[in-house]
């Protein structure tokens, strides 16, 4: 039963080597679907492309109905996963930042390190600037610390939110996600060359 | 597909799903304590992951990050898009373009720390779990960037 780390299957270092593994797996599949290409990914924005913003939610998705199925299955036991916490306004405001930022920049934190590690001299410039971003956050904390910790509502998820059992809300995001790709195809013809 | 089974993968095995800005902000973290260990014991944020004995670069994010840059390597290889260039849209001059990169670059290492996280950890991982603040998060991104998108196109379309 998993999570195979958490159940004591091995140990630390072991898991190390499988983040290396794992990230492998990553990466491949973040430049197959076009992630590491600054311009691919801002042409999202513009409707031009959107086969990025359907690889993403077709991940998220293809996940989130895993992890239904393997709990339902007695293969992972979900109390033991990692949920983020949530800090609403931090993250709202950090959000809608990043949202600026990403537009500008043609990458996000992660494919920025792809980009580069394949020669995008433009990924380059968006690590640095990623890294100095950091650095200004950092040497700022002390003034920061209220407002990051603020808006904390523990670990809650969207269904314990909304009071409805988390199937449901499952059965809403994959009819979420389907109906944004059909609408997604129709921008596309729209407003690509 | 394979984004969604690798992440599926990792809270298999882990528990725990991706992530990227965490990693990029340990070699922050590291580079001030080369700099200074007094400085980054005494600051609340760095602390947490350098301070005192504290290796900030011998974290799980790390080696996936690492992971991350290599299959994303082999993936561009045996498809023939290595190779150096400063991708851009054809109105956008190369100067220009590193400029915004690097701009926007500040603008999401400063979000993504804020948020604790970016569109991978936050995103993707925080996505596929449902938890609140993470889909709170993704909606804003693209919020965000939708609505500077027109204020920029020149570097783009």
């Amino acid at each position: 039963m998993g999570p195979l780390f958490k159940m004591g299957f091995f140990g630390e270092q072991t898991g190390l080597v499988l983040a290396f593994l794992i990230g492998i797996s990553f990466g491949f599949w973040l430049e197959r679907a076009g992630f590491a290409s600054s311009l691919k990914l801002a042409l999202q924005f513009y409707f031009r492309d959107m086969s990025v913003l359907k690889a993403m939610f077709t991940g998220i998705v293809v996940c989130m109905v895993g992890l239904s199925y393997f709990q339902w299955m007695g293969w992972l036991d979900l109390r033991l996963v990692y949920i983020n916490p949530t800090y609403l306004w931090p993250q709202a405001v950090g959000g809608l930042v990043l949202g600026i930022g990403f537009v500008m920049a043609g990458y996000c934190p992660g494919t920025c390190l792809v980009a580069s590690a394949i020669g995008k001299i433009d990924g380059m410039a968006a690590t640095l600037g990623s890294l100095a971003g950091m650095v200004v956050f950092a040497e700022t904390f002390d003034w920061l610390a209220g407002f990051w910790k603020s808006g904390s509502k523990g670990v809650v998820t969207v269904p314990e939110w909304l009071g409805l059992p988390s199937g449901v809300v499952v059965v809403a995001v994959v009819s979420l996600a389907l109906v944004m790709f059909w609408v997604a195809e129709l921008l596309e013809r729209r407003f690509a060359k | 597909m394979g984004l969604g089974l690798t992440l599926l993968l990792a809270f298999y095995v882990m528990g725990r799903g991706l992530g990227a800005s965490g990693a990029e902000f340990r070699l922050v973290a590291a580079g001030e304590k080369v700099i200074s260990t007094e400085h980054v014991d005494h600051n609340a944020y760095l602390a947490h992951y350098a301070g005192g004995d504290k290796n900030p670069l011998n974290a799980w994010l790390v080696y996936e990050v690492l992971g991350m840059m290599v299959g994303g390597l082999f993936s561009a290889a045996e498809a023939g898009r290595l190779g150096f260039m400063v991708e851009r849209g054809p109105r956008c001059p190369r100067g220009r373009r590193l400029l915004f990169a690097f701009i926007g670059g500040c603008l999401m290492g400063f979000a993504a720390r804020l948020a604790r996280g970016c569109t991978s950890g936050q995103g993707l991982t925080g996505g596929a779990t449902l938890a609140l603040g993470s889909w709170a998060f993704l909606w804003m991104v693209f919020i965000g960037a939708y609505a500077t998108a027109y204020f920029v196109r020149k570097q783009w379309i």
